[in-house]
């Protein structure tokens, strides 16, 4: 199966291009209402799947140069460095290292004694607009769930950018990265957006430049209830694993018939089975994540992580094996019944393995507080004599859910040449004591807790009770 | 009235008795918190007997034949109080029937009466005593109708007697979701509260129950005569009536309710903007059991939240308890009272002194729920609810060494534990892991 798909792909391939093509040739026909019958077929041709239909327009807003001294910083990827320089300019990290790392002249420079610096915060797995505040029926665009596949929606078609959660995750949580995945009613409830956590009227212009689309899964509870309590299939664990693997299997047919109807669901899993879009699967008990990873060696795709996975620790080696992350909370446990072995230690044990942990909200509360999850993850490891440093704690909330999103070579760390999101904290922040006091996106101070002036108020807020308080 | 209030008092004398299992037991060379809102005093000492506190704080003196147990500096603290919660009334909160917080398919509602359905051995109870939490309010919440019901006072030894206080007050929805549940508009939730305490208003004094009362909407009784008796104590100021409200306007109009009914003992539940009617309350006061870190237009009543909500209405002289129900879980209390004193550094914020936080997750809920000086706090007389921290209660890498209710030392085991035990590893060579237990 996997030879005979392999050689349909380079024939679906081959297709794609071609429509492509003609897509460039067409590309200034404009609009279908253009209509004459010379022009019809160029007219009446949407752009191909790999057109990037709606493509990213974010732009780092304008920065100076500048450079942060006298802090603690954690690089994001296990290094720390007792009172060392942050140096970025024209939007990027140009130098990180110690108290003698030259700063240039004639610069900003920002005295981070007795505070931290670490890369920006990342939220694997967020609602934010497509779950907005506030939560009224009419906003509630999160899960399409009238079928228990839909690889053919798109979170970023979901997503509301005047959602005050992302100045409140900027400003509190020190976030400047954010997934935003379609919810878990579904076994396939479609393609998530990467975002750059930047206020803006479009979606496009919070879209993060080259991230790979994700895609979102679903295993137990969820799906089987859902779609079990309306009569049809799935109603049990099986009945979602049979679903699954025929919606793959139809999958691998479209991908190896170079004749086959352009089909925005099968696009979306033929690009999963491709390795260019990730997929993030809610998962909760360990041996259902044990029979997705055969599942998806059956299909010939790659987990990439489990979300969720409170039970993640007892499946640590497998996890490792197979090189899948487990995006998962500190403490939350007990709310359904797949989440009843929710333990505390579920990170430190994961590390004790060598898996990769990343520690993610689903909450547009906890995404302010990413850090002190962290920490209480962390701290739980310790009570149980497993020491992880803080400087790969860090790494949790910051390089390995950049990996995980498939924007790791970008950010998620501070690296020259790294785009320079950066987070200075007033104290440890793995602390509760300690807020984001500047976050810069690409460079830019997107957030100043010492200027009023410098904190984001939505669209929504204007004119309300509250607008523009400390939040 | 009188005979009532006295009898009310034996019954809490009765249900804070020291269990027999109780120690004598004196700790030294702790960082003690008193928890009436003043800061930890270094090198103090708790004295435990008979289950109850005799002294707390600096130069307490070494009894004879009580054995001192050495804290080596560590914090030492009353047991938190949680409210408002629905510990011990839940196993899983999504599978219904192991879960008895609502009871929307009863024609009852105000006549709930929570403390007969505690479970003291829940897991629940289990894991929010081992994070330190030794005393809760627990509730059955609004559903059929906007009367909860009438929530209890629990320790959490996970003996037989986990009730300390039944009956502590009543339960009423009059925020967004009071209107909903009332057929659809706030409006309606204040007819009908207003309908249910002159109900009640005509009964007092009367014994039995009434004949006929009754309020229905569709299949639903808003108000059974059940009900309308069981709003006798709240109307007449013998129990506590907690209010649920969020916006500002929300929070006047319950306010307001005491010129028509002057004997009502209020207590604001949520109350995300009750910054901006401060003084009001204050003016009123009426205690508040706040969300601590609401700062989302999560709805249209919540449109001015902000975390510095707490610091600001302490700040015009509320009283305020950091609610518990607005956590992921209870066990959260102190952490979110850790974000209020993080808050003091954040410029323009309004947040609460370490001292203050505290308080505000140990006496002072206790206060509110009618046990002033008696629990939440050590001092003398006081429930022997004590907890020896592994650092710092409020920062969130820290978690109870030991926790003692009642004088008595408390497993920390629970479910969680033992998942925690047997994964500690995960070699299996010489056998399943169902053999390591």
């Amino acid at each position: 199966m996997t030879t005979n798909f392999a050689r349909g792909l380079g024939l679906a391939m081959a297709g794609a291009w071609a429509l492509a093509a003609c897509t460039t040739t067409s590309s200034d026909s404009g609009g279908a209402q253009a209509g004459a019958a010379s022009t019809k077929a160029a007219a009446l041709a949407a752009k191909g799947p790999r057109d990037d239909p709606f493509a990213s327009t974010y732009a780092p807003y304008p920065n100076i140069a500048t450079a942060i001294r006298g802090a603690t910083i954690y690089d994001g990827k296990g290094g720390k460095i007792e009172n060392g320089v942050v140096f970025m300019s024209g939007g990027k990290i140009v130098s990180v290292g110690g108290p003698d790392t030259p700063i240039p002249a004639d610069i900003a420079v920002f005295d981070g004694t007795g505070k931290f610096v670490t890369p920006g915060i990342i939220d694997i797995h967020s609602h934010l607009g497509n779950y907005p505040t506030p939560g009224v029926d009419a906003h509630s665009d999160g899960n399409e769930a009238t079928s228990p596949t839909t690889p053919d929606v798109w979170a970023e078609h979901s997503v509301w950018p005047q959602d005050p959660g992302f100045t409140r995750a900027l400003a509190n949580g020190g976030i400047t990265a954010l997934q935003i995945l379609p919810g878990s009613a579904n076994l396939m409830g479609g393609r998530s957006v990467t975002l750059k956590n930047v206020p803006a009227r479009t979606v496009q212009q919070m879209k993060f430049p080259g991230a790979p689309y994700g895609f979102k899964m679903a295993c137990g509870e969820n799906p089987k209830r859902v779609y079990g309590g309306r009569g049809r299939m799935p109603s049990t664990r099986m009945g979602n694993f049979a679903v699954n693997r025929q919606t793959w299997l139809d999958a691998i047919d479209y991908a190896n018939n170079e004749k086959a109807r352009r089909d925005l669901a099968k696009e979306t899993l033929v690009g999963v089975l491709r390795g260019e879009i990730l997929v993030h699967n809610h998962c909760y008990r360990a041996d259902e994540m044990a029979l997705v990873m055969d599942m998806a060696k059956e299909m010939g795709y790659k987990v990439t992580a489990f979300h969720h996975a409170v039970e993640a620790y007892k499946i640590g080696d497998l996890l490792r094996e197979n090189d899948v992350c487990s995006a998962i909370w500190a403490d939350w446990y007990g709310f359904k019944m797949e989440a009843y072995d929710g333990i505390m230690e579920n990170a430190a044990y994961l590390a004790r393995e060598g898996a990769c942990v990343v520690i993610h909200s689903d909450d547009a509360n906890d995404i302010q507080r990413l850090n002190q999850e962290a920490a209480k993850a962390q701290a739980a490891g310790r009570r149980m004599g497993i020491n992880i440093p803080d400087a790969t704690v860090i790494g949790w909330i910051t390089h390995n859910p950049a990996k995980a999103m498939g924007i790791g070579d970008v950010t998620g760390s501070l690296e020259v040449g790294k785009m320079a999101d950066v987070v200075l904290w007033n104290g440890n922040p793995l602390s509760v004591y300690s807020r984001p006091e500047k976050v810069w996106i690409d460079g830019a101070l997107m957030f100043d807790a010492m200027n009023p002036k410098t904190r984001p108020v939505s669209d929504f807020e204007l004119g309300q009770p509250g607008a523009g308080d400390v939040k | 009235m009188r005979r009532f209030v006295a009898l009310a008092a034996s019954a809490v004398a009765v249900a804070l008795a020291a269990p027999a299992l109780a120690q004598d037991v004196f700790i030294t060379n702790a960082r003690v918190v008193i928890g009436d809102g003043g800061e930890p005093i270094e090198g103090g000492s708790v004295l435990v007997r008979g289950g109850r506190v005799v002294a707390a704080g600096s130069g307490v003196a070494a009894p004879a034949g009580v054995p001192s147990m050495d804290a080596g500096g560590r914090w030492v603290t009353p047991g938190l109080f949680a409210t408002l919660t629905s510990l011990g009334l839940a196993d899983v909160d999504a599978v219904g029937e192991s879960n008895d917080v609502r009871a929307g398919g009863a024609p009852f509602s105000a006549s709930l009466d929570a403390s007969l359905a505690i479970n003291p051995t829940s897991q629940n109870i289990l894991v929010h005593r081992a994070a330190g939490i030794t005393r809760a309010a627990t509730t059955t919440l609004p559903s059929g109708s906007i009367f909860g019901g009438q929530g209890a006072i629990i320790d959490l030894d996970g003996d037989a007697n986990a009730v300390t206080l039944p009956r502590a007050f009543q339960l009423v929805d009059l925020s967004e979701g009071g209107g909903r549940i009332a057929g659809g508009s706030r409006v309606a939730a204040q007819v009908l509260l207003r309908g249910a305490l002159r109900e009640a208003q005509a009964l007092s004094g009367r014994s039995g129950i009434p004949a006929t009362t009754e309020i229905i909407k569709g299949d639903k009784v808003m108000l059974g005569r059940f009900d309308a008796e069981a709003l006798v104590p709240v109307v007449t100021g013998r129990q506590k009536l907690y209010v649920m409200a969020e916006r500002a306007a929300d929070i006047r109009s319950v306010l307001a309710l005491k010129a028509e009914f002057p004997r009502l003992d209020l207590v604001l539940v949520g109350a995300s903007e009750g910054w901006l009617v401060a003084a009001e309350i204050a003016a009123a006061k009426v205690p508040v059991i706040a969300n601590g870190l609401d700062d989302l237009p999560e709805t249209f009543q919540k449109l001015a939240s902000t975390q510095s909500n707490i610091g600001r209405m302490k700040a015009a002289g509320v009283t305020v308890a950091i609610n518990a129900e607005a956590a992921q879980n209870p066990r959260r209390l102190s952490q979110t009272a850790g974000n209020l004193v993080a808050l003091t550094k954040v410029p323009g914020a309004a947040g609460l002194s370490w001292g203050e936080a505290f308080a505000a997750i140990s006496s002072v809920p206790a206060s509110i729920s009618g046990l002033a000086g008696r629990a939440g706090v050590l001092a003398p007389g006081a429930v022997g609810d004590v907890v020896i921290w592994g650092g710092d209660p409020l920062e969130v890498g820290s978690a109870p060494a030991k926790v003692f209710i009642s004088g008595v030392e408390q497993s920390l085991e629970s479910h969680q534990s033992g998942l925690r035990q047997r994964y500690r590893d995960l070699d299996e060579s010489a056998r399943p892991k169902a053999f390591d237990w």
